[in-house]
């Protein structure tokens, strides 16, 4: 099991092939990307920031956890930071297990947990220029200083 | 005794800076660092019952804190 956050492109194919053993019988990929309309406003990007150590200590508590409740070692997730555009993958969780129940199960786990304790946020980029702060349930906080 | 605060996104916009050393009577608490993280400009802001980390775990209001920790007040986590 793996988890990191990256500066560059998360290569997916990568994860998949990490998770890769012959007694797994089921492979999960998830992949959340930025999509270009958040609440009625159309988006051109997504600038993500983080507490970068509690936000890999957490990551890493998660993976373990999911290995636990789950029983598979073959987990990994990458969460991106900076600036990325619409479509760009900002997190990547693959999960390999022999069985495909607890293969669902675990990536769900490591998604739901990752979005409720990581400390990672988002600045929304707007077509008009404008950028705000958005919370997990992609709602405006506030607005960004410039 | 001294701790280090760390302040992210919205917040640290809202106070205008990333980080500040925070000067606390020895026994201090969690609370007690946001009551003095409170009385600065800006900070009127912060909602009532901000999310703590203390030495980047959460931690509740009631932590002893000790000189040297890095106390972060956690805006709403938005991640994925």
């Amino acid at each position: 099991m793996r988890s990191a956050l990256t500066d560059h492109p998360i290569d997916t194919a990568a994860l998949v092939a990490e998770v890769a053993r012959e007694a797994n019988g089921a492979t999960l990929l998830f992949i959340g990307t930025v999509r270009d309309v958040n609440d009625d406003r159309a988006v051109t990007g997504i600038e993500y920031t983080a507490y970068r150590s509690m936000a890999e200590r957490e990551m890493g508590d998660i993976v373990r956890e999911a290995a636990e409740k789950f029983g598979t070692a073959d987990i990994v997730v990458e969460h991106r930071l900076g600036e990325l555009t619409i479509g760009d993958a900002s997190v990547a969780i693959a999960v390999a297990h022999p069985r495909r129940n607890a293969a669902y199960d675990a990536s769900r786990y490591v998604i739901e947990q990752l979005k409720k304790r990581v400390p990672v946020w988002k600045l929304e980029l707007y077509v008009d220029g404008t950028r705000e702060w958005v919370g997990a349930g992609g709602q405006r906080v506030a607005e960004a200083a410039k | 005794m001294t701790v280090k605060v760390l302040l992210f996104a919205s917040y640290a916009d809202t106070l205008g800076t990333h980080q500040l050393a925070l000067d606390l009577t020895a026994g201090a608490t969690v609370s007690d660092a946001l009551v003095e993280i409170r009385a600065m400009p800006g900070a009127d802001r912060l909602p009532p019952e901000p999310l703590v980390a203390v030495n980047e775990r959460y931690a509740r209001r009631d932590q002893e804190l000790s000189a040297g920790d890095e106390v972060a007040i956690i805006p709403p986590v938005a991640g994925g």
